[in-house]
């Protein structure tokens, strides 16, 4: 019997982990554009080869004033977002309404707690899915959404970048 | 006809629109060149998950299933998707050896099976209108045709139960239907079928990946209230594979699961990467 024992131990596991923006603690992380170029992720993971920049992102939220211009391509500052296991501040870069890469700056440092949650199945996935090949998630599946949460959904997110 | 926030975009050589309905958001991307009978379908699709809503909502109390519920009327009184669904709730109940019901808190409420099931037909109206590659998204269950770009396969990241925005595995395929059943959005809304009460909660969520959404959202509900025994049972199901984030944040999945999905690299000899 195979049982999926993550055993992840790197921090940057635990910082790609906290990558996602939590708009459930916070009034909603706005996303403002920004100039600033984007960035890769440390690569030292579990033994695959640099996985390069992109992830996941929660829904810019409405009101965001920087839509169509910016919105499908550029980098975006999210708001420092305080979650249960620390400060949070992440940049996102969009490339033709595609999410190309996600850079964290600013996550807890290395608390227990963080590094707790680490060793969970998903950081190890979150990274794969950051792979350059495998940058675009189309849609996305999850525990049935009512129409409030589907706002803050990234199936939320990617419908209002694509459109 | 609820015009809330429906909103259709053409652009670049497809279709996107999404429509609230049945108290979720469906999302449809039509990868296809809009022809006039596509832009119909769409249209269709959309009236045809209005309906569902009307006859199946357990809601209102005028809803056909209300109202054969509460034995108001018979199943020869409604329209023939009702005796269809009922037709489908016993089959779930079958396969699942008792674990999917349409009577899960006592009465009648064959939710459990309408939203797949109407997905999945949504789907059907685009693709005898001729869209090929399309994308229905209920709520968070999908039905894929075709794929996302010529030789390109869709990717469809499932979201983690316990990090909102962050995913948990991506599935990637042609020809799919990925349903997840969980409680990170609506709480404990999955009831044992034996107590009646919300299920034990062994799973934080359960993501199942077929061919046929019908049955695919049907058992990742049934999986979903078996707990830990989703284990061996979703092993059981021919042509169907099951990836489960337990209470314990720890993840299972079926043996042919990686073929459609990536999984932590700690179980095996290296990443995995999906098939194609």
């Amino acid at each position: 019997m195979r049982r999926a024992v993550i055993a992840t131990t790197s921090t940057v596991a635990g910082v790609v982990l906290l990558l996602s923006l939590k708009p459930h603690h916070s009034a909603g992380p706005a996303l403002a554009g920004s100039g600033a170029g984007s960035a890769t992720l440390p690569s030292q993971g579990a033994g695959t080869p640099a996985p390069t920049s992109s992830s996941t992102a929660s829904a810019p939220t409405a009101g965001s004033g920087s839509k169509k211009s910016s919105a499908d391509s550029g980098s975006f500052v999210g708001s420092t977002v305080q979650t249960d296991y620390g400060p949070v501040q992440v940049e996102i870069t969009m490339s033709d309404g595609k999410l190309t890469g996600v850079t964290a700056l600013q996550t807890p440092s290395g608390a227990a707690r963080s590094q707790e949650i680490a060793a969970y199945a998903v950081p190890r996935l979150t990274q794969e899915a950051l792979g350059a090949q495998s940058a675009q998630i189309d849609a996305v599946s999850g525990a049935s959404y009512t129409s409030a949460g589907y706002i803050q959904s990234l199936q939320s997110a990617l419908d209002k970048a694509r459109a | 006809m609820p015009e809330r926030d429906a909103a259709t975009e053409a652009g670049s050589g497809g279709l996107r629109h999404v429509e609230h309905a049945m108290g979720t958001v469906f999302s449809f991307d039509v990868r296809d060149t809009p022809t006039p009978a596509v832009t119909d379908a769409l249209r269709d699709a959309v009236a045809w998950l209005h309906r569902v809503d009307e006859v199946f909502s357990t809601y209102h109390p005028g809803s056909q299933i209300s109202r054969l519920g509460s034995g108001e009327i018979r199943l020869g009184d409604c329209d023939p998707e009702v005796a269809e669904v009922m037709g489908l709730c016993e089959w779930a109940g079958r396969v699942s050896g008792g674990w999917f019901s349409h009577t899960p808190g006592g009465s009648l409420d064959p939710s459990g099976i309408v939203k797949g099931w109407a997905i999945e037909r949504a789907s059907d109206i685009l693709y005898r209108a001729g869209a090929r590659n399309t994308c229905v998204n209920g709520g968070g269950d999908l039905q894929l045709r075709g794929e996302a770009a010529p030789g390109i396969p869709w990717r469809i990241g499932v979201a983690h139960p316990l990090h909102p925005g962050d995913l948990t595995t991506v599935v990637t395929g042609r020809d799919l239907a990925v349903a997840t059943s969980g409680t990170a959005e609506r709480g404990a809304h999955i009831l044992d079928p034996r107590t009646g009460a919300p299920a034990s909660g062994a799973l934080l969520s359960v993501t199942l990946v077929g061919r046929h959404l019908t049955d695919v959202d049907a058992y990742a509900t049934a999986a979903f209230a078996m707990g830990d025994a989703a284990r061996s049972w979703t092993a059981s199901l021919d042509g169907t594979e099951a990836f489960a984030v337990t209470r314990d944040a720890r993840a299972w999945w079926t043996a042919g699961f990686p073929d459609h999905g990536l999984v932590p690299a700690a179980a095996g000899p290296g990443p995995r990467q999906p098939a194609v």
